[in-house]
This record gives structure tokens, sequence and C-alpha cells, in this order.
């Protein structure tokens, strides 16, 4: 039961990485690859009707987890205290830049919330790279299962390391990266001419960045978590996740220009979702490792919520991802095609 | 500053938070049933006065929406961030409510928002009018799960407490079918209605009274006038008066706090002013109506209420001065809504409101009123639920993270703080323009 929710999880944060993934990207390209008001607003169009329900995976996420780890929920939300708060300040002000730009029409107001639509896209896509890069080098969770991580000590990715070091940033590079094509791809989907154009270029300089920090990161995981290697090794099918995302990396370069870009931003997706399975996989059964005594390390079964209420959850579960299956369906067919 | 422990900090971060983030979900609440009543009445008459009106609100609503949105993401991280063992002690049971409104309703509601704001032409009056069903019953299911996670604090159910001191789900329908849930929900989600009803009046009063969109300001204030008559009316009876009961059954020591009564009386008087004096342990200048209290608690004119003597004093509510001021603030401000809402009902049914200008001023001057009167009654059940962070299980200090300092709840509290005063100027900037805009501009039929 504790690996079904565990699952569950992993595959709702995944599901967010990839839908507010291209927001993100797309807040992180549109100062580049759109220059005057009419193109910004064609890329403002193209999420303004999704990534509020994009976003909400996140807030799905965070609550499934709460019920179903709240060991695990309670120990890194306050352990991870002052990045998360970064976070939720900026997802605040990128929600407002969204939501606000087009309200006020004036030479000082659409250049404002544009930066701060760009800022703060990049910033998350930043943050939740070191998020995972935390999560995988592992923390130092005490006796109680608790710990408190400042922002940065020494960044030697020790023991005595903060939340960013020379690893989680590296982390975060790959994924700045990561979303960065995948929100291109997206940006050159849905919209015509020049943009489309500028949104095409930037994919493929990205692409060969991208490509190389992956290798780097790949390399320096194993390293620095020793139980990935020992995952794989014991449970060889799992090489999948690892080699559909490498099968979505190359993808997205092989297929650029089939079908309007629609492959690239698929084998995008592919990527993203073969990546972060890939992480899970590896973790398992850790849901939280310990970096200091491994006997801390926290486990899909010492987090887990008690039984009967795992069970009822997945009553109500069900029945509500299939709603909200329906309603991504419905919304993102009556918003498909091009921005006009 | 002394006294400005972890604890107090974060309790004060929690507190300035939730009461922001509020002011939103209130009128998101109310107006979604209002901007429902006008798509319905445009789609029974056919008229496209009705439709345009709708739209009016739908703008403003979209701004109100966003500000619920991004103020509302803090909520459910800061369970975790400043409340980590509260969390992990009872996550089993919370976080269960906590995940189906992000499932329940926060995907029906952001799904069908877009399609609500964007597809009026491409979906046509039935479908449309659907859409904007659907983000009612979404932001009111949404309510409903939160109110069912504060009932749970207010008055646990369904748990069972396992050997290691967690608190765990026993029964599903017994966190669902909490007693306490029924009446805090109606109440609290009538208030919702309430805000909205005012805040329509007022816009509605401000045009009659500028003479700009008379035909609108005749519509908002009916509409506003109509709906707040009986909201405001449902919140005194019966609602107002289950919540009291709800506390007078199962927190007792909260009834003779907010009531300021400190000793335990048969025919227990009910104090309409005054102030409470601790050290003394009594009511100073009181006003009071001589046996009312316990008239309205158990309806016998002499029956006995149970009074903060009867009480230990660890037992007592930390904070009674507020308390005391937050539920008097809450009734007094419910008593004039009731009184002038009436008012303008006669008006409006003798057909002189709409020309009859002290009553249009009130109206307009009125709207900020009912959010004081919601974070009032918010305050009570929140400071009327102390010392307990779960009612008669988890005492506050227990629940708090121990690991966040002091300094670092200082440096995020102060960060909300500046990034909140700006989205208030915000959106007032941004709800005045559409005001001033009106229902006729041209941008509103385009939207």
């Amino acid at each position: 039961m504790e690996t079904i929710w565990f699952s569950l999880v992993a595959a709702m944060l995944a599901v967010y990485v990839v839908l507010d993934g291209f927001d993100l990207g797309a807040g992180v390209v549109h100062l580049f690859v759109a220059r005057s008001d009419a193109q910004r607003r064609a890329v403002l169009a193209s999420i303004g009707p999704v990534w509020d329900g994009n976003e909400v995976w996140l807030l799905a996420s965070g609550g499934t987890l709460y019920f179903a780890f709240p060991a695990l929920y309670a120990s890194s939300f306050s352990g991870f205290y002052l990045p998360l708060m970064i976070v939720l300040w900026l997802l605040i002000l990128r929600g407002i830049a969204i939501e606000f730009r087009n309200h006020v029409r004036s030479l000082v107001w659409q250049p404002l919330w544009d930066t701060v639509f760009a800022g703060s896209s990049g910033l998350l896509a930043v943050f939740f790279g070191a998020a995972l890069g935390n999560v995988v080098r592992g923390v130092p969770l005490d006796r109680s299962g608790e710990f408190f991580l400042p922002l940065w000590t020494d960044f030697r990715a020790g023991k005595e390391s903060g939340i960013l070091d020379w690893y989680t940033l590296l982390v975060a590079a790959a994924a700045f990266l990561a979303l960065t094509v995948h929100g291109a791809l997206w940006v050159a989907l849905k919209t015509e001419g020049e943009v489309q154009q500028r949104a095409r270029r930037a994919a493929q300089r990205f692409w060969w960045a991208l490509a190389a920090s992956v290798v780097v990161v790949t390399v320096c995981s194993f390293r620095i978590q020793p139980h990935l290697s020992e995952s794989f090794a014991a449970h060889p099918w799992g090489y999948v996740f690892p080699l559909a995302a490498l099968a979505g990396l190359i993808g997205m370069r092989m297929r650029a220009g089939r079908r309007e870009g629609l492959e690239a931003f698929l084998c995008s997706c592919l990527f993203l979702i073969g990546m972060l399975t890939s992480v899970a996989f590896g973790l398992y059964p850790y849901v939280l490792p310990s970096n200091g005594d491994p006997a801390f390390s926290m486990t899909v079964t010492s987090a887990a919520a008690a039984p009967y209420g795992l069970r009822v959850g997945l009553m109500w579960f069900i029945p509500g991802m299939l709603l909200t299956t329906s309603y991504f369906v419905y919304t993102y067919r009556s918003f498909a095609g091009k921005v006009r | 500053m002394e006294g400005m422990d972890a604890l107090t900090l974060h309790r004060l971060h929690f507190a300035f938070t939730i009461t922001f983030h509020y002011l939103f979900p209130q009128l998101t609440m109310g107006l979604a049933l209002l901007i429902l009543i006008l798509k319905t009445m445009a789609l029974r008459t056919g008229n496209e006065h009705y439709a345009q009106a709708a739209r009016f609100w739908a703008k403003i609503f979209a701004i109100n929406f966003a500000m619920g949105v991004v103020t509302g993401i803090p909520m459910e991280f800061q369970f975790g961030t400043n409340w980590a063992r509260f969390s992990k002690t009872a996550g089993g049971v919370i976080g269960q409510t906590l995940a189906m409104e992000g499932v329940f309703s926060f995907f029906l509601e952001s799904s069908f928002l877009g399609v609500f704001l964007f597809g009026e032409k491409r979906l046509g009056p039935k479908a449309h009018w659907f859409a904007a069903f659907l983000v009612f019953a979404g932001s009111w299911l949404s309510g409903f799960f939160i109110i069912a996670t504060n009932a749970w604090m207010q008055h646990p159910t369904g748990y069972q407490m396992a050997p290691n001191g967690d608190i765990q789900l026993a029964s599903f329908w017994g966190l669902l079918g909490n007693p306490w849930l029924f009446w805090q929900y109606l109440h609290n989600m009538i208030g919702a209605v309430v805000t909205g009803s005012f805040v329509m009046a007022s816009v509605g009063a401000f045009y009659l009274l500028t003479q700009r969109n008379e035909d609108f300001g005749r519509t908002f204030v009916r509409l506003g006038v109509i709906a707040g008559t009986i909201s405001t009316a449902l919140m005194l009876f019966p609602t107002g008066d289950g919540q009291g009961k709800n506390i007078a059954f199962h927190q007792p020591v909260t009834l003779a706090a907010m009531e300021g009564l400190f000793e335990t009386e048969n025919g227990a008087p009910l104090a309409l002013i005054g102030q409470p004096d601790i050290e003394q342990r009594r009511l100073d200048n009181p006003i009071t109506i001589p046996r009312a209290l316990s008239f309205l608690t158990y309806q016998r004119w002499r029956a006995e209420v149970k009074g903060l003597d009867a009480f230990p004093p660890d037992r007592w509510p930390d904070n009674i001065p507020l308390l005391y001021y937050s539920y008097h603030i809450m009734v007094g401000l419910g008593t004039m809504f009731v009184a002038l809402m009436a008012l303008a009902a006669l008006s409006l049914w003798r057909g002189k409101l709409y020309r009859s200008g002290p009553l249009l001023w009130l109206l307009m001057l009125m709207a900020p009123f009912p959010y004081i009167a919601t974070t009032a009654g918010w305050i009570t059940a929140e400071v009327g639920r102390q010392p307990w962070l779960i009612y008669g299980l988890m005492r506050t200090p227990v629940g708090v993270s121990p690991h966040v300092s002091a300094g670092n709840a200082l440096f995020t509290l102060l960060g909300f703080m500046g990034i909140y005063t700006i989205l208030a100027i915000l959106f007032l900037f941004l709800v005045y323009r559409e005001i001033d805009e009106g229902p006729a501009h041209p941008a509103a039929a385009t939207v």
C-alpha cells in the first residue's frame, strides 16, 4: 500500500513538472523569443487558460504527500523552510505577473510584469532542481526524523552543506536547462512566424547544454548517492526509466521538424518523466535519505500514514483522478491548436 | 522585542497569512453564487443586460480569484513548514481532507474558470452557464473541505491514537460527518454570500450615486439587497445559533470567555458592551441583557451557564480579551447588517431605494464591513480553540516546527507582509479600474 502511494505521489509530481514545466520554460524564454507586445501576448495566451490548472498539480501533490506520508511532509517542509518560502514568494509573483499583465496598457506596466514573469519562472526552475538535488543527496536527519538546512554553507556536498552546494547547484542548472528547452518547444508548438522560429532555435541551442548537463549530473548522482546503483543492480528492469529519458532526449533533437514540433515536445515530456521516474526508482524504498547515519533515512514504510487511511484514500483518489483527467483532456482540447 | 519567541512568531505567521488569504475566497465564493444567479437570469429572460452584468462581475471575480490562488498556496505549505509536529502527528487525518480539496475542487475550479472566462462565444449560453455552475461548485466544495479540516481541529472525530502518539484516521465518514462541520460550513458559506451581496450592492450604489451605468446600478443594488437580506438573516438564525450551540456543548469554556462570563450563573446575562479584566476576573463597564445568555443557549431563562470559574485556568483560551472583542464585533456588525438590509429591502419593495440617497450612501460605504465581520468571526473560532491546536488532544506549543528558529520565522513573516502589502495595493488599483470602466465598457464584451 505504501508503495502504491509512493508511485502515485511520484507520478503526480512528474505530471506537475511536465505540465507546469512548460509554463515555467515559456516564462524563461519569452523575453527573448517574443519581442513585441503582440508576440508576448501570444506566448502568454499559449499558457493563459492552463497554467493555473497545471500549478494545481503541485498543490494536489503536496496534499497527497501530506496525508499519505505525513512524517515526510512534516520533516521535509520544515527542513527546507527557507527555500520553500522563497518558492512560495516566487509562485505569488509569477501568478500575479501572468494574471495582471494585460489589465493595464502602459509602457511601464507590461515590461515590469514581463520581467517579473521571466525572473520568477527561471528561479522557480532553479529551486525545483535544487530541491530534487537535495532529496537525492540526502539531508542530515536526526533521530526523530527531523532536520533544518540553511540555504548554503561551504558548497561542499558533505554533511555540513546547506541546501545549495556544488551538486545541488548542478542539478538546479540541469533542471533550468531542461525546463527552458521544454518551454521553448511548447512555445514553438503553439505559435507561428518569428516567435516560432526563435523558439525553435532556442530549443536547439539549449539542447546541447542540456545534453551535457544531463551526462554530468547522472555521473555525479551515482557518486553522491550510492543507493542509486544498488537499486538498478538489484532490479535491472528499472533501466527502462533512464532509457526512456535517453530516448526522449535524443528524440527532442531528431524529431524537431515533425508535425509542427508536436513530436519534439512529446519527447521532451518523455525525457522529464523518464528522469523523474529514474530518480524515484533509484531512491526507493527511501523517500528522504540521510546523509549522516543511514539508519535515520526515511523510507516509504517509516513515513507512511496508517493503513486504514491509505486504503480509504484510494477509494476517493481514483475517481477523483479520473474526473481530473477528463477536465484536462477537455480544456486542452478546447484550447488546442495555434494561439490566435 | 521581548516575548517574540518562535512560538509567537509561528502563530502570527499563520494568523497573518490566513487572515489576508481569506479576504479573497469569501468574495470568490459569494460572487460565484451571484454570478450564477445573473447567468440564470440571462438564460431565462434572454436579456443581454444580465449577460453583460455577469461578464462585468466575472472580470472582478478573475482578479479576486487570482489573489485567492496566490495567497492560498502558502497555506497548504505552512502546515508542514511552520507546524511540522502537528502535521506529522495528525497528517493522516487532516491531510485527507486537504488532499481531497486539491483533487476534487482545485482541479475543477481552475479548469473551468479558464473555460468560463475565455469561452463564452464558443460555448453558447447553456454550456457557458454550466461552466459558471462548475466554478461555483468547485469553490463551494473547496470551502467544504477546508471547513471539514478546521471542524476536525475544533472537535476531533473519527480518529484513533496510535501507540507512538500519532493520530490516525479510524472512520472516514466520522471525519466528514463531524457534527461540528454542518453549522460551521453553512455559517461560513452564507457569510461569503453576505460579503458578495454587500460588494455587489456597494458597486451598484456607487453607480447610482455617480449617475453612471445606472441600469446596471439598479440591477446590482437589487440583487445585492435581496441576496443580502436573505443571507444576513440566515447568518443570525439558524446558522449563527447552530454554531453558538456547537461551542456551548463542545467548548463551554470558550463560550464563557467569548461572553465575558467569569462566574457560573443561573440565568446568565448577555453582555453587549464591556471590557474583560482578567486580573480582577470581571467585566468592566458592562451593559447586559439579564438572563438572555441562558435563554439563547438553552432556551430557558434560568438555565445554568458555566462561567470561567468552572474551568481550570490552564484550559482557558490564552487571549480572552481578543476573543471577547472579536466575537462582539462579529455579532454587533452582523446585527447592523440585518437591520440595514431589511431597511433597504423594504425601500426596494416600495420602489424608493434607487432614489434614496442616505440608504445608497450607506450601502456604498458598508462594503468593507462584512470583511471585518468575517475576519472577527474566524478570530473568534481560532482564538476560541486555544490553548488547543486540536481541541482536547494537542496543545498549540506542541505542534510547532522545532527546528525553525524565531529568526527564520520572523524573516519569512516580514517577507509575506511586504509582498502582501504590494498585492493589496495592486488588487485595489485593478478592481477600482474595472469598476471605473464599468459594465458598459466595450472591452467587457470581448473578454
